[in-house]
């Protein structure tokens, strides 16, 4: 059990580590990818509390899937290094007492008021089956509201995406599209 | 059970075995495809290093370490040098729940028990998702490696290895639930178990055979284009993008991304083998020692057939337009999958 307990803390530092490196990057790359270090930090707390199909998930949905994403529109959008202003001072100098303060009384609190016991790992179910019995027994409802509301969502999305014209007309249309002239380059020059 | 201590032992000769095996298997299958590729069109192929030209690998990784590592001055460097490390981490960890063979005796029975192990590094109850996981993260590297180039070209390549493999993920995990409802379990030594046994004494009851087959050919379709091998192999399209994701890449940088690629490929071909084709189940015969080699071989002769079979795919199909293989992906594999999925469930609910 204490290695469990060792492994758990150091993931837990890493996912921290994770967090606050996401904020402190300049480039939106390097900030993407310490998103994918948290998630899969994460992933790892799931798999040593016994949650081995949450975790399996939080790997294959959100650091396989949904990160490439990002990636992808950051690589496409050819976002360059953010620059410092003087907003961001103010907001390094608002912002981190206020993180440290809300972090103190969250924890604080959650140490006054709850008579939480610790609980052996392996003690709680996380095995696909009884996931599985929750969302399809207990959480049926919510579990297909929730697929209609993202049905919606991608409905959404394929409207934005196409052209409203071709809409309209139900057929492929000549808009001229106006090019802005870019240059399409990967890392580009501002390291 | 066995003490902690054995335990360790065994994981890690295990773990070393079988990335040996595998990382042979890996450049041996380089030179399979170049040796298949040469007879299919009426060349010799590798000859001179060596019988059949069977040391060629070895003089290929020599050849990698010693050329000049290039890194260009405007690329990203940090992100260039850990591309190629991600790809190929990602590709050789995910052999680590594969299940090659049946339990085996390695001693006496002690007072722990019985002294053996199975043929896998580990058993996981959620194998097939840790296969899964852990290749949906294998295009970091490939993307990465394109966008920190700073080359049109890489860019290019590692933008369609990223869209075209999240796009068939989706097809490729669709393909696969029929097996998980057909077997009722996530780990794979239990898909594989589920398959042992004969219909009518004589035909295999492998999942191809119970009403799978249509998810093999999705799944198999699948795989070419998560592998970025001929027909989907746009990512690196010579012909269009010189050598897409990796072109500013040389030496032992490159050739990591080679065994990613080809590990990837020895991955595809494990899984097709263990949930499809019943693992290392075949027809066991003779004495003792042989009756324990057996399934071993089973298992590899299914692996060697599905590598063949992608050599024999490049020589044989086409490349895909880039729109081309997306319609396909989405508006046909997605479909087909879903379907065999609903009429699969269909069927086993009417049976249970």
């Amino acid at each position: 059990m204490t290695i469990h307990l060792i492994l758990f803390l150091f993931f837990g530092a890493v996912c921290i580590a994770g967090a606050v490196n996401l904020l402190v990057q300049s480039h939106p790359i390097n900030s993407a990818l310490s998103l994918i270090v948290v998630m899969g930090a994460l992933a790892v707390e799931y798999l040593l509390l016994g949650a081995e199909f949450v975790a399996a998930v939080q790997v294959i949905v959100y650091a396989g899937a949904i990160m490439v994403l990002f990636l992808i529109t950051i690589m496409l959008l050819n976002a360059g290094k953010e620059e410092r202003s003087k907003g961001s001072k103010v907001a390094i100098l608002l912002g981190v007492p206020g993180v440290i303060i809300g972090g103190a009384l969250i924890a604080w609190t959650i140490l006054l008021r709850s008579n939480t016991s610790s609980v052996p790992i392996g003690a709680l179910w996380g095995d696909p089956k009884s996931i599985a019995r929750l969302l399809f027994h207990e959480f049926l409802l919510p579990f297909e509201v929730t697929s209609v509301l993202i049905l919606i969502a991608i409905m959404g999305a394929v409207v934005l995406a196409s052209r409203p014209e071709a809409i309209a007309r139900g057929h492929e249309t000549t808009i001229p599209v106006q090019h802005e002239e870019r240059e399409l380059v990967g890392a580009g020059k501002d390291h | 059970m066995l003490s902690i201590t054995a335990f360790a032992i065994i994981s890690i000769i295990k773990s070393l075995a079988i990335v040996f095996v595998l990382l042979t298997a890996v450049a041996y299958s380089v030179w399979l495809e170049r040796k298949v590729s040469a007879h299919i069109q009426n060349r010799w192929g590798p000859t001179r290093v060596g019988p059949f030209g069977l040391l060629q690998p070895l003089a290929d990784g020599v050849k990698f370490i010693f050329k000049e590592d290039l890194t260009q001055p405007y690329v990203y460097k940090p992100l260039y040098i850990a591309a190629p490390i991600i790809a190929v981490v990602f590709a050789i960890s995910s052999i680590s729940v594969i299940p090659f063979g049946n339990w085996v005796n390695i001693g006496p029975v002690g007072k722990f028990g019985p002294w053996g192990t199975f043929l896998q590094i580990t058993d996981v109850n959620i194998g097939l998702l840790v296969v899964l996981g852990l290749t949906s993260m294998g295009v970091y590297g490939v993307a990465l490696a394109g966008w920190s180039s700073n080359n049109k070209y890489s860019l290019l390549g590692g933008l369609r290895a990223s869209a075209q493999m999240i796009s068939y993920e989706v097809s490729l995990g669709l393909s696969l639930v029929g097996i998980i409802i057909v077997s009722g379990s996530l780990s794979l030594r239990d898909i594989v178990d589920a398959q042992g046994g004969h219909f009518w004494g004589f035909i295999p009851r492998w999942n191809i055979f119970t009403g799978q087959a249509l998810a093999f050919f999705i799944y198999l379709i699948s795989a070419y284009a998560e592998t970025n091998r001929t027909p989907f192999d746009l990512p690196e399209a010579e012909s269009e993008l010189v050598a897409g994701y990796h072109t500013e890449y040389s030496a032992m940088k490159f050739a990591m991304f080679f065994m990613a690629e080809y590990a990837n490929m020895v991955t595809a071909s494990c899984l097709a083998t263990l949930l499809f084709f019943g693992g290392w189940h075949g027809p066991v015969f003779g004495p003792p020692i042989l009756q324990a080699v057996l399934p071993v071989f089973w298992f590899c002769a299914k692996v060697f057939f599905f590598m063949f079979l992608y050599v024999w795919v490049r020589w044989t199909l086409p490349r895909f337009r880039y729109d081309q293989l997306m319609a396909f992906g989405w508006k046909f594999l997605l479909p087909v999958a879903i379907a065999n999925i609903v009429v699969t469930a269909l069927i086993v609910a009417w049976r249970a």
